[in-house]
């Protein structure tokens, strides 16, 4: 299915040509050795760049202008190097269950087709706003984004091949590899009753287009409100499994300490007593404008930001000009969905001097932002209250 | 689709397989070609700049460890040593 030729190719497709962020880039808390430096990969506006192989790239926070973003905005993340450029019309997707199955893109197309809008959100997103600073692609604001994901339910696709008595997880592999036989393949589980889950698909469109290569394709798992470990690109290989995946990837990394933070889906099958797989995103939010650092003018400042969570739905968005002693709403913008980026828009009388803005979400099963972030030894989850600061001339 | 031997692999990336990995400019000290002949097996050589820092030597023992046990990396023990030595100079906390 995919030869060594077209990976060599598909690696030095990687060649780019560079541009260099201005300093607004800059995310305020990173690390030192974080230059700003957007790189460009084929498909793909300007990103910037965290590694360049495996690619590593994040979307800047000035391309967050509305509740989706654009598939050549969306953010790149792999853990290994081997990424084949995919024949979609020789691509399979294999299922074992009761039965072996396998399917190609045209027999998923003959599936029934869902659509969900959701947001695909790596664990490390905010990494690098880490204190301390732990190792690790040092993610700022942009490894994540939301799309309107069509493919067909998972569900379905294990049914096809026969879901056995006793399936307690469901494993998936994509077509990336390691350069090394030694290193552990990029594998994932989820639990059945979230591979079940009406929301869960395998998606072959990404915004009405094909999904772009650096995004998976052919298809991908959507996993709508857990982070996007889960959701594994270029999908080839889906098994129903009797006992828990104790592969590298769901045993020893993607993991956080037990009761640390609020999840309310739990992944009880790979709980151990002290740690559990990462599953939900947390509530959180971004202020998109103004830009941190900008000079406005005094008088009404626009400000727009989105808020999101692992699909309860954002209930509330709080602005801050006084260092949250006291917070007034902002007004929520086009609802796509519980899973998807909620936009807010709120406006402030600007007086000469400078202007922190802090913002603040809440979803409808009453989680909020914190205020310091909760530390943990691989930086996941970081949804500390936004923060922008501007000076007002 | 992965099963290639480690020492061809070495080979494969012990000049820069990609022009633009070209431009990542690590600092020029004692330690570096084993920086070079052995991280870049399985990723850019960016990693340790943008680590760069926050980890001690401690840290970059514990980051050079998991590449060898956790991913399999070949890197002998006298090269992770020079390696660990080289990072905590020039990109230590």
């Amino acid at each position: 299915m995919i030869s060594r030729r077209a990976l060599v190719a598909g690696t030095a497709a990687l060649a780019t040509t560079k541009a260099f962020a201005e300093t607004s880039h800059l995310t305020r808390g990173l690390p030192p050795g974080l230059t700003g430096a957007l790189g460009s990969l084929p498909g793909k506006r300007p990103l910037l760049e965290l590694s360049q192989r495996p690619p590593n790239y994040e979307t800047p926070v000035s391309y967050f202008t509305g509740p989706i973003t654009p598939n050549d905005a969306f953010f790149v993340r792999y853990h290994l190097s081997e990424i084949p450029q995919i024949d979609a019309a020789k691509w399979t997707l294999n299922v074992a269950g009761k039965n072996k199955i396998s399917l190609t893109l045209a027999d998923l197309k003959q599936m029934p087709a869902t659509e969900v809008t959701a947001v695909c959100q790596c664990s490390g997103n905010r990494r690098g706003l880490s204190n301390p600073h732990v190792a690790g692609v040092q993610w700022g604001y942009g490894a994540m984004g939301c799309a309107k994901w069509k493919g067909v339910r998972l569900k379905d696709i294990l049914e096809k091949a026969g879901v056995p008595d006793g399936s307690v997880e469901v494993s998936l592999n994509g077509a990336d590899g390691p350069p090394l036989d030694k290193t552990p393949d990029f594998v994932k589980s989820i639990p059945l009753w979230k591979a079940m889950d009406e929301n869960t698909i395998i998606a072959y469109e990404m915004n009405g287009e094909p999904l772009p290569h650096f995004n998976g394709a052919p298809a991908r798992v959507v996993a709508p409100g857990w982070t996007a470990t889960y959701w594994m690109k270029s999908i080839t290989d889906i098994a129903l499994l009797d006992k828990p995946f104790d592969g590298f990837w769901m045993k020893s990394a993607y993991r956080v300490p037990l009761g640390l933070f609020p999840a309310i889906d739990r992944f009880t099958t790979q709980e151990t007593a002290t740690n559990t797989p990462i599953t939900e995103i947390m509530v959180n939010s971004l202020i998109t404008a103004p830009a941190d650092g900008a000079r406005i003018a005094k008088g009404a400042l626009n400000v727009a930001g989105l808020a999101w969570d692992g699909g309860r739905g954002i209930d509330r968005v709080d602005i801050s000009l006084d260092g949250g002693a006291t917070w007034r709403p902002a007004t929520l913008g086009e609802d796509l969905g519980r899973f998807a980026f909620r936009p807010w828009r709120f406006v402030a009388q600007a007086q000469k001097g400078p202007l922190t803005i802090l913002s603040r979400a809440t979803n409808r099963a009453g989680q909020t932002q914190v205020a310091k972030a909760l530390f943990n030894p691989a930086g996941y989850h970081h949804n500390v209250v936004n923060a922008v600061s501007v000076t007002v001339a | 689709m992965r099963i290639i031997t480690s020492a061809l692999v070495l080979l494969a990336f012990a000049v820069p397989a990609l022009a633009d990995e070209a431009t990542i400019k690590l600092k020029e000290a004692p330690g570096v070609e084993a920086v070079r002949n052995n991280c870049a097996a399985c990723h850019s050589l960016d990693y340790p700049i943008t680590n760069g820092g926050f980890l001690d030597a401690k840290g970059w023992t514990a980051t050079v460890t998991k590449m060898q046990k956790t991913f399999g990396a070949p890197i002998s023990d006298a090269d992770a040593k020079e390696i660990i030595n080289y990072l905590a100079a020039n990109y230590g906390k």
